[in-house]
């Protein structure tokens, strides 16, 4: 569907394009200043405030929670998502149609208010120490995406490749293993680095169930931001920007990153 | 039997998880709001007379609704150029509005702080420019907080417009031209009414995302411009209001709720094909 477009049309959509990348760029180049303060352009470069960063320790420690919260909660949700996923895509006669609204309602209930009700439930209500309740409200988060991307490539798998392999004699369980896990693996990989990222970058739900000494990442970077202004957020920001830019490497090498517009 | 009991089975787990996690504490912070020893309703007539939270909620409002008007018409535009660029460009294109896409919410909303902070870019700027005389603060305002929105979701605008716009079938638009439809006309008649369900769609994403939103107006807004969200935690986390905190919270999970059905309802209906 190529058309003409019309000068006016580009000129807006490059001013967009500078829109979306701009402040981005302010972020690496203000993370390489030697001053200390926040500016764009910097006097001077240099890596100090990478390495404050890596300095202080609320930083690495929260790091490695933020990290170790995507990795499980997102293990936890494929865990469970993915056998339900196969669930809804095999047996579409026998189970309601409802059943695929239940697992989306975690991006239906504003985060916030999952959040909220998660540390007032089940944090204070039940004493489920600050680490487990994360690890639920993470897992929870990506549930969604888990179910639906799984999903999504279940539906236009071929479930008689299945039934060949059963018939052969291979075990059910053994064929979920080595005849459909390997032919949706697009899909699985898809849904964790959605999920991946979600997590990592969520805010609103971990707000409520970060505790003392424990806190993700994105809570820390605010925590900082709301006592010091100094290039230090900045440079923990350029640190997620490459993960970022290391997934979506990964997301071309895999998938194409037009899978994302589908 | 047992093939009757399999499915349920497997996704016993996953709903487990969902009924335990999320429907308890959710149903729990509801009835919260009702359970009130001063009446059913008490909380919420307490909400309703109060003219700070009314001015918070109808703030909240604005805010999303100027957020999801811009983004859409931003995003559609964008969108619209992005689907005819050539193959190449196009790509590139896509990975320009993929990356902010997956860069944090915090880190996001981080880079206005920078730009539109008294010291920041563009007082800089406007001040080398001999616009203004004197630097002026930009932050805390409801124009910073609608800026970082926008440039928040106009992402996901643009990747959502670049599917439907891609999803319009080409034997339909040739059709349309070869019938003597002028390039107008095959946009008014053809693509705009085969698009609008899906815009509809990414609109409702942007509103809740605003209207729930806590990092952007906890950093651009700030106390002066307390939306539901940051104000819910402030409840939640500073006053230990927890019945104040969950009538907030009930009244996001209505409006939520309201506008996702009644959109994808009308999304429905406009859909040309399924009508």
């Amino acid at each position: 569907m190529k058309r003409k477009l019309h000068p006016a049309l580009i000129a807006f959509a490059v001013l967009v394009f500078i829109f979306l990348t701009g402040p981005l760029v302010i972020i690496i180049g203000s993370s390489l200043s030697s001053s200390e303060f926040l500016e764009f352009p910097p006097q001077g470069l240099s890596l100090r405030w990478y390495e404050n960063a890596f300095d202080i320790s609320a930083f690495r420690r929260t790091m490695g929670t933020s990290f170790f919260l995507a990795v499980a909660g997102t293990a936890l949700s494929m865990l469970v998502g993915v056998p339900a996923a196969y669930a809804m895509a095999r047996y579409r006669v026998q189970l309601p149609g409802w059943l695929g609204n239940v697992f989306v309602l975690p991006v239906l209930i504003p985060e916030i208010v999952l959040g909220f009700s998660i540390m007032k439930t089940i944090t204070t209500g039940y004493e489920v120490p600050v680490l487990p309740s994360l690890l639920i409200g993470h897992a929870l988060l990506v549930l969604p995406y888990c179910v639906r991307v799984t999903g999504a490539s279940l539906n236009s798998f071929d479930f008689s490749i299945e039934e060949a392999a059963v018939s052969l004699g291979c075990p059910r369980w053994k064929a979920f293993f080595i005849v459909i896990l390997p032919n949706i693996r697009a899909g699985l990989i898809a849904a964790f680095i959605l999920a991946f990222i979600t997590s990592l970058n969520d805010v609103s739900i971990s707000l409520f169930l970060t505790g003392p000494g424990v806190s993700t990442l994105p809570i820390q970077l605010l925590a900082h931001m709301e006592q010091f202004f100094d290039p230090t957020i900045a440079s923990v920001s350029v640190v997620l920007m490459f993960i970022t830019v290391g997934v979506m490497a990964v997301v071309e090498r895999t998938l194409g990153l037009t899978f994302l517009t589908k | 039997m047992k093939n009757r009991l399999l499915p349920w089975g497997l996704a016993l787990p996953a709903i487990l998880l969902v009924a335990i996690f999320l429907g308890l504490p959710v149903i729990e912070t509801l009835l919260t709001t009702f359970a009130d020893p001063k009446g059913a309703f008490a909380p919420y007539i307490k909400f309703f007379n109060s003219g700070f939270r009314r001015t918070v909620l109808w703030r909240t409002m604005e805010v999303a609704v100027i957020t999801t008007v811009l983004s859409v018409l931003i995003g559609f535009v964008t969108a619209w150029v992005v689907a005819n660029a050539p193959a190449k460009a196009k790509s590139y294109l896509i990975i320009a509005a993929v990356f902010p896409l997956l860069t944090g919410v915090v880190v996001r909303s981080f880079a206005w702080l920078v730009i539109l902070g008294k010291n920041g870019i563009l007082n800089s700027l406007l001040l080398a420019l001999g616009i203004i005389s004197e630097p002026f603060s930009m932050l805390y305002t409801q124009g910073a907080v609608i800026v970082a929105m926008v440039y928040l979701f106009v992402p996901l605008m643009i990747l959502t417009c670049v599917g439907v716009l891609e999803g319009i079938p080409q034997d339909l638009t040739d059709a349309a031209a070869s019938l003597g439809a002028t390039q107008w006309g095959v946009f008014k008649q053809v693509i705009l009414p085969m698009a609008v369900p899906g815009l509809i769609v990414g609109a409702v994403l942007v509103f809740t995302g605003s209207f729930t939103s806590y990092a952007t107006p906890q950093l651009l807004g700030g106390e002066r411009q307390m939306m539901m969200g940051t104000f819910l935690h402030q409840r939640a986390m500073v006053v230990f209001d927890w019945v104040g905190a969950s009538t907030i919270a009930a009244i996001m999970v209505v409006v939520t709720l309201a506008t996702v059905l009644l959109m994808s309802k009308l999304a429905r209906k406009l859909n040309p094909v399924a009508g």
